[in-house]
């Protein structure tokens, strides 16, 4: 039993079931009608078999549910592109080799939470000596002189900050994302770094749960990194593509799945 | 009863060294104002409202005194002479300010005795106003008696105060007992309060006056309803940290973030700064009857939870010690805890317990705070609302007095109307499941738990006795609260910092110390 490549669809407990769930809210009271509204909603995004499994009222006049159906549409597996950033991922030791070896210097990396961001989660488990999930993060390599400006760092600080110590790297970590203000945020960065002409010789990186490389590459910037992001991901991409940079060496930049 | 087996010695050795540690910050405390000081005497007095440019009246008056460098006096004073010379409120005397015809600096000085009555008079509606809001809450709290320990703690932040009651009525019904209403981003290092009911906000609802009354009166109507007292958080916290105090104090809030020292590890606001404004923003707390939350719970989400579990039992003392010079009582202090701990280390929930436990017998008469886990919350929300809910089984077992429920969605968003309903079915489960496990359960002499809580205090009283020596300023240069080093003349707020002239004058600091002597 394999699955067309060319149709993939949600797998329940059978091949082709179309399984999904879902749970939502609406702002009606919970009773009968609200479940027809949820059934009949959740019938026109386009499953069948649907089941209101579970409702419950939420006082003030809304109520929440759980929902099952299939989906019967498919996608194409083999067709999918995603824009990633591409490079082989090292571990620290093999970091701190390459950019010995190609670099021959410590590479300088400047990161901050920008804009009303008070987020530092994210920046703190790239950057803190310490790290993420075992990994060390970039404050303890070797051939990396880090420095993490903290949050709430206004961008023209950031870029006069960067100015001065001539990173090599600027790290931007944008958590809050409501009302698209991380959006405003990283356009005015990218603008104000364009100006002050570090754009060129300055590698740009963003990263944040709801960051996408597509999304940052969009923006202006070289790399975004998303959630589940380590320390050696984003090491790894600052040394080959410094490398890359300076020496004129060559990387693929997209990878696809086909 | 101990169930750790802790060395009372060493508890006794923490708090001696805690308590030399505050007094050493309250030496300079005694010695500063600020403009945030300043401005909330002139909020006291009276003074409300905006200028034509959208600036608070409060800020108005106290930068016009600021920049002729004559606020070491107390704003009070100044505001003191000019309603003895002209025989107007303080209202009329901001609005003549803000309007450039009267000038305080320029005011004929008037007899001292004459000004001190104007003041006291006037400070007296205020402690008045104050204390019928205390008052109205004890009669509220009779009425609809609050949710039993560990209460139900949620945050609403949508941005638009309307938005925000809609939310916490939901809540209220699904259980919860404290609503608190998240900040906008930022708002911590405005130097000023916004004015006015507010609608846009990113990732929570400006702190303002109006905003404190709308959602006040929501959760009134809603606790009426159900029969439960609810209680509403703000914060008070950034460079407007005694204003808050004001404010919520007019508006009847009944808890406040207010930690000693979080303003300086992660907003990078200046250490004097802090300090000073915190122990006025304490005092007003007190009298208030204000329960306030400290914050040591950040700590272990910038380091990590298990090698700094001591730093978090250390910043407790400090914050226990400091709000005692305040006036605040230990019921009054929620003190700040967390779940931090990663879920991939084995016995986690055993450290995790030990830590809990450790607190609740080092502070018996506190409520303490504690905080869900955020730090290794994913996306992947069915693990999270596991993680949640061995958070909420260690809350009701260490018997935690104020229990922010974790969300399944900490990862993704602010939390939505079902994303909170979903935390309050599974916290209410499990601690009516095992209310009283508590009560059954000691801890193995020498076992893991034991021996944890044991070197976690161990290390903690080293780290007090250390601080004791170096003092707090050397601590923050040196990083050694949160892995985040701070120079004293460093961060945001201290050209707002002033020395106190010789006969400076704040009737309300006068007034609550009096107060909150008994």
């Amino acid at each position: 039993m394999k699955p067309d490549l060319t149709r993939v669809m949600p797998y329940g407990d059978t091949l082709n079931d179309g399984k999904i769930q879902l749970s939502f809210s609406l702002p009606v009271p919970a009773g009968d009608e609200g479940k027809e509204a949820a059934k009949q909603l959740v019938q026109k995004i386009g499953f069948d078999e649907v089941q209101i499994v579970h409702n419950q009222d939420l006082g003030e006049n809304f109520s929440f549910y759980i929902a099952y159906g299939s989906l019967k549409t498919a996608v194409d597996y083999t067709k999918i592109k995603v824009s990633k950033v591409n490079v082989e991922q090292m571990d620290f030791y093999q970091v701190n080799s390459f950019i010995k070896k190609h670099l021959n210097r410590k590479v300088v990396v400047v990161g901050a939470c920008t804009g009303t961001d008070a987020h530092t989660v994210g920046l703190d488990a790239i950057m803190n000596m310490k790290g993420y999930a075992g990994e060390y993060g970039l404050e303890r390599y070797p051939m990396i002189d880090a420095y993490n400006l903290g949050s709430q760092v206004e961008n023209y600080e950031l870029i006069i900050k960067a100015k001065e110590l001539q990173a090599d790297v600027i790290l931007i970590s944008q958590v809050v994302t409501q009302k698209d203000v991380h959006i405003h945020n990283l356009t005015e960065f990218v603008e104000m770094a364009e100006a002050e002409g570090i754009a060129d010789n300055t590698l740009l990186v963003v990263g944040g749960p709801r960051i996408s490389h597509e999304l940052a590459a969009e923006l202006g910037f070289d790399a975004g990194f998303g959630s589940g992001t380590l320390p050696p991901d984003v090491a790894s991409f600052i040394a080959v593509e410094l490398d890359k940079r300076i020496n004129n060496t060559e990387v693929n930049d997209e990878q696809s799945y086909d | 009863m101990s169930k750790l087996n802790l060395d009372l010695n060493l508890v006794d050795r923490a708090r001696s060294a805690a308590q030399n540690i505050a007094h050493n910050i309250q030496q300079m405390v005694d010695q500063h104002t600020t403009v945030a000081v300043e401005r909330t005497v002139a909020r006291l007095m009276g003074i409300d409202g905006v200028d034509l440019l959208g600036v608070p009246l409060p800020n108005v008056v106290v930068d016009h005194v600021h920049q002729q460098r004559k606020l070491g006096k107390g704003i009070a004073w100044w505001l003191g002479n000019a309603m003895v010379y002209y025989e107007i409120e303080p209202q009329q005397l901001a609005e003549k300010i803000s309007a450039g015809s009267i000038d305080l600096g320029q005011v004929p000085i008037q007899p001292e005795d004459e000004i001190e009555e104007a003041i006291n008079l006037n400070a007296c509606l205020a402690m008045q106003k104050i204390k019928e809001n205390r008052n109205k809450r004890s009669e509220l709290c009779r009425q609809y008696p609050p949710g039993r320990s560990p209460c139900q703690y949620v945050i609403v932040a949508t941005g638009n105060i309307y938005e925000d009651t809609v939310q916490a009525c939901s809540a209220v019904r699904q259980g919860a007992d404290i609503i608190a209403v998240i900040r906008t981003t930022g708002q911590s290092l405005l130097d000023y309060v916004p004015y006015g009911p507010t609608t846009e906000g990113f990732g929570g609802s400006y702190a303002t006056q109006a905003n404190f009354a709308i959602m006040r009166a929501a959760l009134d109507e809603v606790g009426a309803e159900v029969g439960r007292y609810i209680q509403l958080v703000n914060y008070c916290s950034g460079l407007c940290m005694p204003e808050i105090a004001a404010m919520g104090a007019f508006e009847r809030l009944d808890m406040m973030l207010n930690d000693s020292m979080y303003g300086i590890l992660f907003r990078d606001i200046n250490m004097k700064r802090t300090f000073v404004d915190q122990y006025f923003s304490r005092m007003i707390n007190a009298y208030a009857g204000v329960v306030i939350n400290t914050g040591e719970d950040n700590y272990l989400t910038t380091a990590d939870a298990f090698e700094e579990g001591h730093t978090v039992i250390a910043s407790q003392f400090i914050n226990e010690q400091l709000a005692l010079l305040s006036g605040l009582r230990h019921e009054q202090m929620g003190l700040g805890h967390a779940f931090e701990i990663d879920p991939k280390t084995e016995n986690s929930l055993l450290y995790e317990l030990a830590q809990a436990q450790l607190s609740r017998e080092l502070f018996p008469d506190c409520p303490l705070k504690y905080m869900p886990p955020t730090k290794y919350m994913t996306g992947d929300i069915f693990k999270g609302q596991v993680q949640n809910a061995l958070f909420n089984l260690v809350s009701v077992l260490t018997s935690q007095g104020i229990h922010l429920l974790g969300m399944l969605t900490e990862a993704i968003h602010t939390p939505f109307m079902h994303d909170r309903a979903i935390a309050l079915e599974n916290s209410i489960y499990v601690m009516k499941a095992a209310r009283n496990l508590g009560d059954e359960i000691h801890f193995k002499a020498g076992g893991i738990i034991q021996t944890r809580a044991q070197k976690v205090l161990h290390e903690a009283c080293e780290m007090l006795e250390e601080i004791e020596g170096i003092g707090i300023e050397e601590t923050l240069a040196r990083g050694m609260f949160a892995n985040v080093r701070r120079m004293p003349e460093g961060g945001k707020g201290l050209s707002g910092v002033i020395k106190r002239a010789a006969h400076y004058t704040n009737p309300f600091m006068k007034l609550l110390q009096e107060e909150l002597q008994d």
